[in-house]
């Protein structure tokens, strides 16, 4: 598949999670260069935090994780300890978090937080840390950074609060940043003030950036590469501009038609809609997870669906030729 | 034609305590509101977290007294209607399903509650009222039996739907209805609870930031800022021709899926507004990417105009200032 990059800073071939009596992710890959942004864009449900999570192996109890192979670089995260992966997390490989409240100790200080971090990974004093700490408040946008510090998490803004666990996830230089829903909780305003900022700072440092998301807006806005989730699998794959100007796999079209959009879509009439809910996806499950949901879908979608080419690196899943148009589908 | 909802100069102040109980002052949450909504109409009303907004939804159900100022619903003060009245003209529509429906009663009896609370229709009646409102809003009757706990997010806003329509009341005030939803499951309620605007002939009050949704459903739009409507104008208006700064911020920031479109810079800064502490003039100077000298000195009047209000000094039409002598600000132009 040509997903294989040599150079790549992050690659996932053929990831399993599963639990008790649900798969969450069916056979996952993608692969992230530097200074790249990946977007996962998928419903509630279709695995895309997990995907996330398990890069970090961080997965709650329970599930069982698998795979041909995670590469950070050269290093191969599936065989570490622990302790080799907490060498990683907060280093070289951040992450950050929907909600910041939940993610952040209320009982210490901003300062004491974002200084814990570096002076871990790169075993400076407390003094050292908090500089470097007032450098990333700064750099963030935030003015004060001193007074800042000193605060509790519970004293700033969720605005602030994200730029703060940006910062933070930024002290140690990370060469690989996984930002899941990170504006979900956001006012708009805040939420592009926060995408602008991430994106800025995803240029200077020439970070790979993974980001998660459910909104297409944000995927248009910010991605170079997008992966489509859908109960556990990727069903599309492929630059943005493919994406939004082909999308090809019955799911991503009907998404994409769902989305109101301010001057085209025409007020009065139905937006499109999906019928049916999101399936939970038992243990041996085959077949194309879409296909309850799907008008298009025949016997054929009940076996193995291999990964199709649609040219212009741009992957998808599904029995349909790459060109096929509404109504005349075969 | 009296209005479905007719909102008179109202105030709704907060006394903030300290956490040993002490007074600390006042919020303003709703500070000197005044519109009014025509029957069949929807006002969708949009601002950040913290602007009033949900305030505003509360007062206009009854379920908070307003600090000052008169409410009409259906051409009738809140306080001359009792809540079993109210509850025929006006119901709620709440953002998250999982927390707004009962989660140890079936369905059926959840739906059913109003019709018993009201005790006017017999017991055989209710039921099939129940059945049809279900069927209406599309859950099975197989569903009805179920608890909220075994049914999807869409599901139990469809649920949460029909249990405020099952009393047929004139106006539904819907606060964030799909922002707990997915996108698909999304468009399937604002498809719906369009389609039931058109059949049952209701108002809605939408409270919403996602301004997507908004153009879509809405037939006007209130902006909100720090508990004043600071611009109201009709939809299609309102998104061809935004006037305060703030609402063409809030448009700007709106995420079209167009990928030649990069991320938008929102001149806003981050002095994040703070109810507790109001600015003065115009409240939205600090964050205002056209704010002069006059702003923060000088409260703005309610301008109208062409069916729209918008509150901001740049509004203020350039012959009246001329006609004041005043023409020191004649040069600022909004933007078209």
């Amino acid at each position: 598949m040509a997903l294989v990059m040599p150079n790549a800073v992050l690659s996932i071939a053929n990831l399993r999670v599963s639990f008790p009596r649900m798969e969450a992710v069916r056979g996952v890959s993608l692969a992230l260069n530097r200074g790249e942004v990946h977007c996962v864009v998928g419903e509630s449900g279709c695995g895309k935090s997990i995907s996330a999570l398990s890069v970090m192996n961080l997965l709650p109890r329970g599930a069982v994780r698998s795979a041909d192979h995670i590469r950070f670089h050269e290093h191969d995260l599936l065989g570490m300890s622990e302790r080799q992966m907490a060498r990683l997390r907060g280093d070289k490989i951040a992450m950050i978090f929907q909600e910041p409240m939940t993610s952040l100790n209320p009982a210490y200080t901003v300062g004491s937080q974002m200084a814990e971090v570096f002076e871990r990974h790169r075993r400076t004093t407390r003094r050292q840390a908090l500089d470097r700490a007032a450098e990333l408040l700064a750099r963030v946008g935030i003015t004060a950074p001193g007074m800042r510090l000193a605060q509790y998490p519970h004293q700033l803004s969720g605005g602030l609060r994200q730029r703060m666990m940006i910062a933070m996830a930024l002290m140690c230089d990370p060469e690989l940043l996984i930002a899941d829903e990170p504006t979900t909780a956001l006012d708009v305003t805040v939420q592009a003030q926060i995408l602008r900022l991430l994106h800025k700072l995803q240029q200077e440092m020439g970070l790979a950036l993974l980001l998660i998301t459910h909104d297409f807006g944000i995927v248009a806005r910010m991605a170079q590469r997008v992966s489509v989730m859908y109960a556990g699998e990727v069903v599309e794959s492929g630059p943005v501009e493919q994406i939004f100007k082909a999308p090809t796999h019955p799911y991503t079209r009907g998404l994409l038609d769902c989305i109101p959009v301010p001057g085209v879509t025409k007020a009065g009439e139905p937006l499109g809609s999906i019928p049916g809910v999101v399936p939970r996806i038992a243990p041996g499950f085959l077949g194309c997870g879409f296909r309850d949901r799907c008008t298009l879908a025949t016997a054929e979608c009940a076996e193995t669906m291999r990964l199709r080419d649609a040219g212009a690196d741009h992957f998808y899943r599904c029995r349909l030729p790459p060109n096929w148009k509404q109504g005349t589908a075969p | 034609m009296t209005h479905a909802i007719e909102v008179r100069n109202v105030y709704r102040e907060f006394q903030q305590r300290s956490s040993l109980g002490r007074a600390r002052g006042a919020v303003c949450a709703v500070d000197g509101v005044t519109f009014s909504v025509a029957a069949g109409d929807v006002l969708a009303v949009v601002g950040e977290s913290g602007c009033g907004k949900s305030t505003l939804a509360r007062l206009i159900m009854g379920l908070l007294p307003p600090s000052s100022g008169e409410i009409l619903v259906d051409g009738r003060s809140l306080v001359c209607v009792d809540r079993r009245e109210r509850a025929r003209l006006i119901q709620p529509v709440f953002q998250d399903p999982f927390s707004s429906l009962n989660p140890r009663q079936r369905v059926r009896d959840i739906v059913g509650l109003p019709l018993a609370s009201q005790g006017d229709l017999p017991k055989a009646r209710q039921s099939d009222r129940v059945m049809e409102m279900l069927a209406r809003v599309g859950i099975s009757t197989e569903m009805a039996e179920r608890l909220p706990g075994q049914l999807s997010g869409g599901q139990r806003q469809r649920v949460a739907i029909a249990r405020a329509l099952v009393l047929h009341p004139r106006i539904v005030v819907c606060d964030e209805p799909t922002s707990a939803l997915d996108v698909s499951v999304q468009a399937q309620i604002i498809n719906l609870l369009a389609e039931l605007r058109r059949e049952l002939g209701l108002t809605y009050l939408f409270i919403s930031h996602n301004l997507a949704v908004v153009e879509h459903i809405a037939t006007e739009v209130a902006v909100m800022y720090l508990g004043r409507i600071v611009e109201h104008a009709p939809t299609q208006d309102l998104f061809r021709q935004p006037m305060h700064p703030y609402t063409q911020a809030l448009f700007a920031s709106v995420l079209t899926p167009d990928p030649a479109l990069g991320v938008p810079d929102v001149a806003l800064g981050d002095a994040y507004p703070d109810p507790t502490n109001i600015p003065s003039g115009c409240r939205f100077h600090p964050r205002c990417p056209k704010a002069f000298s006059e702003c923060p000195a000088t409260e703005p009047d309610n301008i109208r105009k062409d069916g729209r209000l918008v509150e901001c000094l740049l509004a203020v039409d350039n012959q009246t200032r001329a006609d004041r002598g005043d023409g020191s600000v004649a040069h600022f132009q909004l933007d078209r």
